[in-house]
């Protein structure tokens, strides 16, 4: 009988998932930040670059559990990848579901409006001028979804475009899917 | 009837501090201090900080009541789990209502202690924070 990714997601979220408490993930996750944020002096820019290659570190691994627990059937669409990953993805890691949404013209590029964000709850970011304008708080997700989509073969960028904590009304992170990955021969190899 | 709050440190150093009038009564919630009470507030306060530091150890509640007098003046004083001083110089008493004052500031502190991006002892200057400050003291005070 094939279930809709929402029901799948619900359902592995109720079986097959081990719970943390989030205040936990919360405080971890920021202590991280600003952990990153003392060692490299406020520089914004590069401690999102560390975030997202600590996300991208984590979505390499990630994307084996997630296989593993939700046992989905392979993607036809880049369509059915973004909603596999907010209804399915999301859910079982961080019991979220943001909505897909903007959708460009050539179907190669969506959003994801986060109406929670457990990383960032009771967060303010620091009141120095530049942060609220260069730091992009939860860019680990970012990396996250750029690893583990390389794992099965798509290569995508992921950035945030705006976020509640600086200021808009919504956090969004805008998916660009640049190419397919083929197997490729490796290097030397005659 | 006008008050100052004041939040001091663990190390004894000022964390934040509001001066606001009663909105009781038709007040209009703001603070009518003679000039010489203004400059005075701060220091009446921080005098009383001997006072707390020894009440402290006399009683299991965070709330501390009225611990001190100036004049006519009274100093009410709570006290938080990570020893921050929270103090409110006001004229009347009104355990009651300072003690749930006192007790949905903890709650505000608590909540601005959560960012990971303010430490303890830390000057408290998010707009935020003041605004809701200013929103409890309408609302209690």
């Amino acid at each position: 009988m094939a279930r809709t990714p929402r029901q799948v997601g619900e359902e592995v979220w109720k079986t097959r998932v081990e719970k943390v408490n989030a205040e936990l993930v919360t405080l971890t996750y920021g202590s991280v930040v600003a952990q990153l944020c003392k060692d490299f002096g406020n520089d914004y820019i590069q401690v999102n670059e560390q975030l997202d290659k600590m996300g991208y570190n984590i979505g390499i691994r990630l994307i084996e559990d997630f296989l593993a627990r939700a046992n989905t059937s392979r993607c036809r669409t880049f369509k059915d990848t973004a909603e596999i990953i907010s209804k399915v993805g999301f859910k079982i890691f961080l019991n979220i579901t943001p909505t897909v949404g903007n959708w460009s013209q050539d179907n190669k590029q969506f959003s994801l409006i986060f109406d929670e964000n457990p990383l960032a709850d009771f967060v303010e970011l620091p009141d120095d001028g530049k942060a609220v304008n260069e730091l992009w708080y939860s860019n680990i997700l970012c990396g996250v979804l750029r690893g583990a989509l390389e794992m099965v073969q798509t290569q995508v960028e992921a950035q945030f475009i705006s976020d509640v904590l600086r200021g808009h009304e919504t956090t969004e992170m805008r998916v660009t899917l640049i190419r397919i990955l083929e197997d490729e021969m490796p290097v030397g190899d005659d | 009837m006008s008050f100052y709050l004041a939040i001091v440190g663990t190390k004894d150093n000022a964390v934040y501090d509001l001066e606001f009038g009663t909105y009781r009564q038709g007040g209009d919630g703001r603070p009518k201090f003679s000039a010489d009470m203004k400059q005075l507030c701060p220091f009446i306060v921080h005098s009383s900080l001997d006072i707390v530091e020894e009440m402290q150890w006399n009683t299991n509640v965070m709330h501390l009541k009225v611990i001190d007098k100036f004049y006519n003046y009274l100093i009410s004083s709570y006290m938080t789990a990570g020893n921050i001083k929270f103090l409110l110089l006001h004229e009347t008493r009104a355990d009651d209502v300072i003690r749930q004052f006192f007790v949905d500031l903890y709650d505000l502190y608590v909540k601005t202690l959560m960012s990971p991006f303010y430490s303890v002892d830390q000057p408290i200057t998010s707009a935020v924070f003041d605004q809701r400050v200013k929103m409890l003291a309408k609302k209690y005070l």
